[in-house]
């Protein structure tokens, strides 16, 4: 039988802005139950991003700040080590973190920045209207892709976990996946291992979550988790990309 | 005893809830719409919930809460 299940205290009141059945609601869950879970609400502060999630800021019931466009782990860098008490994380889309934001992420990974960086990747910019991301899937129709995503145009799916995972700065990188019930409790315990190492001092970690975009993908919520199961876990296979483990970072 | 409470206001019809629950006893219900519009989950046969979370856990607008009562 399932434990208790409330609203966790590190959201607040306000119901999320999210089309129906988008994969983001869940994932603000998972957040603020490792937040609740470590007892660290008090001293968190998350930096939202620009995408869908641009008003994670009215959600989050601790401290939060408002980067620029993929600018959120060098906000976040000039926080954590202004404030290095403080539990420091990032909320950012694929358009965010990969696209406009490829530079920040990469060199905020490399220098190690004790931060956790949670990365939605829905295959499409949502917010904007559903056009190619860097992490398109071959062949997958977006807006700005109408035939189809062709690797001779526009190249091939960023795998942010893999590439993040070859900085030595790296401590804990995993992809997960939030498609059904057993995928996205293990997504809760990946995040909140994320920010128990940075409670811990032992650097950069990143979750990648393979996540939906029903609207923009023209499907039913029903359709794009079996969508995310079937076609996006083939091309970005889920697990641990680089863990440190219980050695020093 | 644990329960599972259906908060209609909070809901947006996604059907989520409805796909994995293993006894396939919710439905949304067409008849009332809530403020927002959508037709809101709920449980067609409360006895026969087994309260596992499923539907909790996948509700991306935390519509579903688990209680001890
Ligand atoms: C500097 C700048 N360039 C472009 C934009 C327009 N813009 C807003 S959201 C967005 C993409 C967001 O996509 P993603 O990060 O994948 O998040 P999602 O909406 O899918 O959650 C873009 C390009 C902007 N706001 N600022
Ligand atoms: S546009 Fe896509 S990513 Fe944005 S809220 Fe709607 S379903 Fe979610
Ligand atoms: S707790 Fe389980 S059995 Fe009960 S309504 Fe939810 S999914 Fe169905
Ligand atoms: S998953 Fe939540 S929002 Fe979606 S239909 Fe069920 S109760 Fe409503």
């Amino acid at each position: 039988m399932a434990k208790e299940c409330r609203r966790p205290k590190a959201l607040t009141d306000t119901p999320f802005h999210y089309c129906p059945g988008c994969t983001h609601g869940i994932v603000h869950r998972l957040v603020a139950e490792a937040i609740d879970h470590l007892g660290i609400r008090e001293k968190t502060v998350g930096i939202a991003p620009v995408g869908c999630a641009v008003f994670a800021y009215n959600y989050f019931n601790t401290d939060m700040l408002e980067a620029a466009h993929g600018r959120a782990p060098a906000v976040a860098t000039g926080m954590k080590r202004v404030r290095p008490d403080n539990i420091v994380f990032t909320y950012q889309g694929d358009g965010d973190l990969s696209s406009i934001g490829c530079a920040e992420i990469t060199h905020a990974a490399n220098r190690g920045e004790n931060i956790t960086v949670i990365f939605i990747n829905n295959a499409v910019y949502g917010m904007t209207g559903g056009q190619m991301a860097p992490t398109t899937l071959l062949g997958q129709v977006t807006t700005t892709s109408p035939y189809g995503r062709d690797p001779k145009d526009s190249g091939y799916p960023l795998h942010m976990a893999e590439l993040l995972a070859t900085t030595r700065g790296a401590a804990y990188i995993e992809r997960v996946s939030a498609h059904d019930v057993p995928h996205i409790r293990k997504a809760g315990q990946a995040i909140e291992k994320a920010f128990r190492y940075q409670m811990e001092g032992k650097g950069f970690s990143m979750i990648e979550v393979l996540s939906t975009c029903p609207t923009n993908w023209g499907m039913t919520p029903v359709q794009a988790m079996q969508w995310v199961k079937d076609e996006m876990v083939a091309q970005y296979p889920l697990g641990v990309y680089k863990d440190l483990g219980e050695k020093e970072a | 005893m644990a329960k599972v409470i259906f908060n209609h206001q909070a809901c947006k019809g996604c059907g989520l809830c409805v796909s994995v629950c293993p006894k396939h006893i919710i439905a949304l219900s067409h008849e009332e719409l809530n403020e927002k519009g959508y037709a809101p989950a709920e449980c067609t046969d409360e006895a026969a919930c087994i309260v596992c979370g499923f539907c909790a856990t996948i509700c991306p607008d935390m519509a579903i809460e688990i209680i001890e009562e």
